[in-house]
């Protein structure tokens, strides 16, 4: 399996005009780690629920915002 | 080749709030280098050139793209259909309104109006298949900002349906150069 | 429009995105039979539900794709970003 937020920690100068973001995060969907789709994926077990999704399959579907991006600014 | 048009979008489009500074971001998303019509334009253009393996992807896709630029300029006419001129000059629309009133125009959203250079085609069926790939991660990127400036939960609800399908796309167009590079297809095309 | 028109309609969006998702999956996996089998079943769906809907709400389609009552009614709004 594989993430879908890597995060890092930028380098922090005592002289940065505002207060600093010590975690930044950014998005790595489904895609990059599927080169090619598999016959037969798993399916959303109703239309309505894939259409909310954007996809059709719940392995390609990724969520924004990162669930923790709230946290970035701490 | 004849299109069709069908009355009804792709996914359900609400807007909750009167905020018509979030058209003005939005518009990016419809005239902008990354933007709906791009993408359209992009693979549209291409496709008369790339082996017949990858033709109807292309097609599709830009046909797809065609009903997110009708879902973008939904947002943007329910945002600023009502607003008054003030409400406008608040949301910084003034200089569009002098110049379009509420007409949309194919622009970014620092108001550079739309150009095919924007759109690149180069024949070689891997530099531009690459160059689709790019232009799906950064309409991606596009609507992961524009969800970060909006604080209007029917708006998000449908930018994430447009950001989750430029995975999907991306996925494709993946998959495209996977056919493409594959060896033992090349026999049939030689 | 009545709340009905709002159901129909996504009834219709959530079936017919499900074909353009397996539309995409079928242009680069054309030997997926079980795929072809869902996108045809799906296909069929979207024809019987465009079909009750029209009856009650107008033509969906233009150039000859849907059916037209008197007077023509194509032209009838709500167009889709006014609803």
């Amino acid at each position: 399996m594989f993430t879908q937020y890597k995060y890092w920690y930028p380098y922090v100068s005592p002289h940065d005009p505002c207060p600093p973001i010590k975690i930044k995060s950014y998005s790595t969907p489904p895609q990059l780690y599927i080169a090619f789709q598999p016959i037969g994926l798993p399916q959303f077990p109703t239309a309505k629920e894939a259409l909310m999704h954007g996809t059709l399959w719940p392995q390609l579907y990724s969520p924004y915002p990162n669930p923790q991006k709230r946290n970035e600014k701490s | 080749m004849v299109w069709y048009y069908e009355k009804k979008l792709q996914y359900p489009v609400k807007v909750s709030t009167c905020n018509p500074m979030l058209a003005k971001y939005l518009i990016e998303q419809y005239g902008g280098a990354d933007g709906e019509l791009a993408a359209a334009l992009r693979y549209m253009n291409q496709r008369y050139t790339l082996p017949d393996k990858v033709v109807g992807l292309l097609t599709d896709i830009a046909t797809e793209e065609l009903s997110h630029l009708e879902m973008i300029a939904t947002m943007i006419y329910k945002l600023t259909k009502d607003a008054t001129p003030e409400q406008l000059k608040a949301a910084g629309l003034a200089d569009h309104y002098v110049n379009h009133d509420k007409a949309l125009f194919y622009q970014n959203a620092s108001g550079v109006p739309f150009t095919a250079s924007y759109i690149q085609a180069k024949g070689d069926p891997i530099a531009d298949l690459y160059e689709d790939i790019a232009a799906e991660e950064k309409a991606r990127a596009t609507y992961q900002w524009i969800i970060d400036l909006s604080d209007d939960p029917d708006l998000n609800d449908s930018l994430k349906f447009l950001r989750e399908r430029e995975i999907v796309h991306s996925l494709r167009f993946r998959e495209a150069v996977e056919i493409l590079k594959e060896e033992r297809n090349t026999k049939k095309f030689f | 429009m009545p709340p009905e028109y709002y159901r129909m309609l996504e009834e219709i969006q959530a079936i017919d995105f499900v074909i353009v998702e397996l539309n995409l999956y079928l242009d680069t996996h054309p030997n997926d039979f079980e795929a072809i089998k869902q996108f045809n079943d799906f296909t069929e769906k979207s024809m019987k539900l465009k079909i009750q809907f029209e009856k009650k709400f107008g033509p969906l389609m233009n150039f000859g794709k849907s059916f037209s009552n008197y007077p023509f009614n194509w032209v009838d709004t709500p167009w889709p970003w006014q609803v």
